[in-house]
């Protein structure tokens, strides 16, 4: 499904506040998730030290971005894996797409990928008659009931055992209702274990890309990705252009973070390393790989030092997982691919301040995601930023796209007097006194905005008749 | 941190300033207490935090510069608050950056310190409670949390107080929800997240809520009192003076 050109913020934000039964979901999955980091991350000085060089490695790599990028190409190419680029996510679409009809394919099989959701590739593909199913059982619940992912790491986080037992009771033919667990897991397995074999094309997401080796790098815990990339006879792995590293050695510790991060676990069960087809002497394997590497706007980010470092993210959700806000909207409520900390700083990059702008006011700045983030990104630095160039018409190369789609004489009135009463000690000292003065009196008054924004939840604040300036003064505190 | 000034600036915040005089009396007090002279630079305002938040560094570096011009000396610059003391600590340097102020700035930034931490590890006051019992909870604001790291030393003043029981929240670390402007630009969102942090608040059973911090004591105070639940809030600093000095 499209995205559409603009997000209704202020409508999907209360329908999900409301959502009593999200919340407890979302509420008791991300309580989990977080615990089992902090069960894994239990030795704050050791985190510390790993996330400096989780840091290291991913600024290292994005300062080279270009070189590594070419190196990559060259890599792969020697190792046989076909690269393709593609700077728009349509392109991209359409590469997959051309592979796929080159080999007169119809079932497309797919391990869990963000990029190809930022494509919405099964949306295109349905379009063109290609059945893309969903392998990863997250992703095939959500795919079950139409919806898109709430959540980068745990897409189908939404829903609780009760809600996925009668999807699959509903969806799934023949299939007797059950809410245990272990059933769940054996119906979704039946199903998939036919689709693999049935599957002519697979499509994979890519976690780290080895400039060095040629190596193409996917985390998952189902199998279901190394089936994907291993027994259709061709794989396409999609990646965004910025997931590349320098050397293998730069693995260990990222993959360590990713885990950690994303899900407390201090390795996957499955970790897949791709540095070919299939080679004449060797029995399974594909026997065509092409990786598409998406651009989207990243290029555009990169060139922006700052910005650019929204770039280094791993993707293991786990700024997700501790935000006081994803935790009670989910994912859905964003509107977009990428929600939470990590989609209000890209997202907003990606699609433009004048559609997703708004995604970065939906913060307070607790800077609960910077103290968990594996590789340092100052996501509420980079929030800030978006808000700033939301107010700057500048015409700057950096600029974010959409830059000044909020000047507005008002505001730009309002902060101008604040600034003005601030900056100038008597004006100050008037206002304060007005304010003691009419503070008793202001519930009386009709009132702004503003003010009943604060009052539907919250008494006024208490208006002081002395301010702390007259108080100060009367007792005789110094005055230097 | 500095050795034992004689002289430390005040820096009372705008909030404080205009609702919650008597806490930064407060901390005005308990500095004398501990044999500190005390300025409070009468040209002083706000320090330019809401601007920088919302998309106007210009007109948050001009208040910002009315403060660099009000604390010039060379004095420790205390402040009774995580939020503002973070912005003039950790923000300064990073708003004047690009500006001819920029030395300014950093060296004013270094001056900067948390009144409770300040109170702990350079003044080492020792309190003796002269209150009666009562049960009291803590919130943290995140950015006395994570930005200015001075929990414990808030913490440590209130267990000084022997006939004061803190119970601890559930989910001390997450945010009230207060967020200076999005607490109107995000009013649904906030409302939720204070909603929680009172019936949070609630369960402890706490006859009093503290906080170092008065933008979140303005957020949860005025929940508190909008749902009729009487539970009072109170800065850190007014609850150890009345506890210590009154």
């Amino acid at each position: 499904m499209a995205n559409p050109v603009t997000v209704d913020f202020p409508r999907n934000f209360t329908k999900a506040l409301n959502d009593g039964q999200l919340r407890r979901n979302l509420r008791a999955a991300m309580d989990t998730l977080g615990l089992r980091r902090r069960n894994l991350f239990s030795d704050p000085e050791a985190f510390e030290q790993l996330r400096a060089r989780g840091d290291a490695i991913r600024r290292r790599a994005l300062n080279k971005l270009p070189q590594l990028l070419e190196q990559l190409e060259r890599t792969c190419t020697e190792n046989g894996i076909q690269v393709h680029w593609a700077e728009t996510p349509d392109e991209a679409s359409r590469i997959c797409l051309a592979i796929i009809q080159r080999h007169n394919a119809t079932r497309v099989i797919k391990g869990k990928s963000m990029v190809s959701e930022e494509m919405h590739l099964n949306h295109f593909l349905e379009g063109h008659g290609i059945e893309a199913l969903e392998t990863d059982l997250g992703e095939y619940i959500i795919q079950l009931d139409h919806e898109t992912p709430s959540h980068i790491i745990v897409p189908a986080i939404h829903k609780n055992r009760d809600q996925i037992a009668r999807l699959f009771h509903e969806k799934i033919p023949n299939t007797p209702y059950t809410e245990v667990v272990e059933e769940l897991n054996a119906i979704a397995r039946q199903v998939l274990r036919e689709k693999f074999f049935a599957g002519e094309v697979g499509v994979s997401g890519v976690n780290f890309a080895v400039a060095e080796t040629g190596t193409l790098c996917l985390v998952e815990n189902e199998g279901n990705g190394r089936m994907c990339t291993t027994a259709p006879p061709v794989h396409i792995a999609v990646m965004g252009l910025e997931k590349v590293v320098e050397r293998l050695e730069d693995v260990p510790p990222l993959l360590r973070l990713l885990t950690g991060s994303a899900t407390g676990q201090l390795i996957t069960t499955y970790f897949n390393m791709i540095t070919s087809p299939r080679k004449p002497d060797e029995k399974d394997g594909p026997k065509e790989v092409h990786l598409v590497l998406l651009d989207n706007g990243r290029t555009q980010i990169w060139a922006d030092p700052e910005l650019r470092q929204t770039l280094k993210c791993i993707r293991c959700g786990t700024c997700l997982n501790h935000c006081p806000v994803y935790t009670r909207l989910g994912g859905h409520a964003y509107g977009y691919v990428y929600p939470g900390p990590i989609g209000s700083i890209l997202t907003p990059q990606l699609e433009g301040l004048e559609n997703a702008g708004a995604m970065a006011t939906a913060s307070t700045f607790c800077g609960a995601c910077e103290e968990v983030c594996p590789v340092k990104i100052p996501i509420v630095d980079i929030l800030r930023r978006l808000r700033v160039e939301a107010y700057n018409k500048a015409d700057s190369p950096h600029a974010v796209k959409g830059h000044g789609y909020k000047v507005n004489a008002a505001e730009n009135l309002t902060w101008k007097g604040w600034a003005l009463s601030n900056a100038t000690p008597w004006v100050n000292a008037l206002n304060a006194r007005l304010l003691g003065l009419l503070g008793p009196q202001l519930s009386k008054l009709p009132a702004p905005d503003i003010v009943k924004k604060w009052t539907q939840s919250r008494a006024l604040p208490p208006f002081a008749s002395k301010s702390l300036h007259v108080l100060a003064k009367e007792k005789g505190i110094g005055d230097e | 941190m500095p050795t034992r000034p004689e002289k430390v600036y005040y820096f009372g915040t705008c909030l404080i300033d205009l609702c919650y005089p008597q806490a930064g009396m407060a901390g005005i007090e308990l500095l004398r207490h501990a044999g500190i002279q005390v300025i409070y630079p009468q040209q002083q305002s706000c320090c330019g935090q809401p601007a920088y938040n919302s998309g106007f560094p210009e007109e948050a570096r001009r208040v910002a510069r009315q403060q660099l011009k009000a604390f010039a000396k060379d004095y420790p610059i205390i402040v009774p608050s995580g939020s503002c003391g973070g912005m003039l600590k950790h923000h300064y340097p990073k708003l004047f950056a690009d500006e001819p102020e920029a030395t300014v700035a950093k060296r004013f930034s270094d001056r900067v310190f948390e009144l409770s931490e300040f109170l702990v590890r350079v003044l080492d006051v020792k309190l003796e409670d002269r209150g009666q019992p009562i049960k009291v909870t803590w919130h943290s604001s995140c950015s006395a949390l994570r930005e200015m790291r001075v929990i414990e030393y808030s913490k440590s003043l209130v267990r000084q107080l022997k006939n004061v029981e803190m119970i601890e929240l559930q989910r001390e670390r997450e945010c009230c929800g207060f967020g200076g402007s999005f607490s109107v630009k995000q009013a649904d969102l906030s409302s939720a997240m204070v909603a929680d942090k009172v019936a949070d608040i609630e369960q402890t059973g706490a006859a009093l809520l503290l906080s170092g911090d008065c933008g979140c004591l303005m957020n949860i105070g005025g929940a508190l009192e909008h749902r009729k639940i009487p539970i009072p809030v109170k800065h850190v600093a007014e609850f150890i003076l009345e506890r210590a000095h009154g």
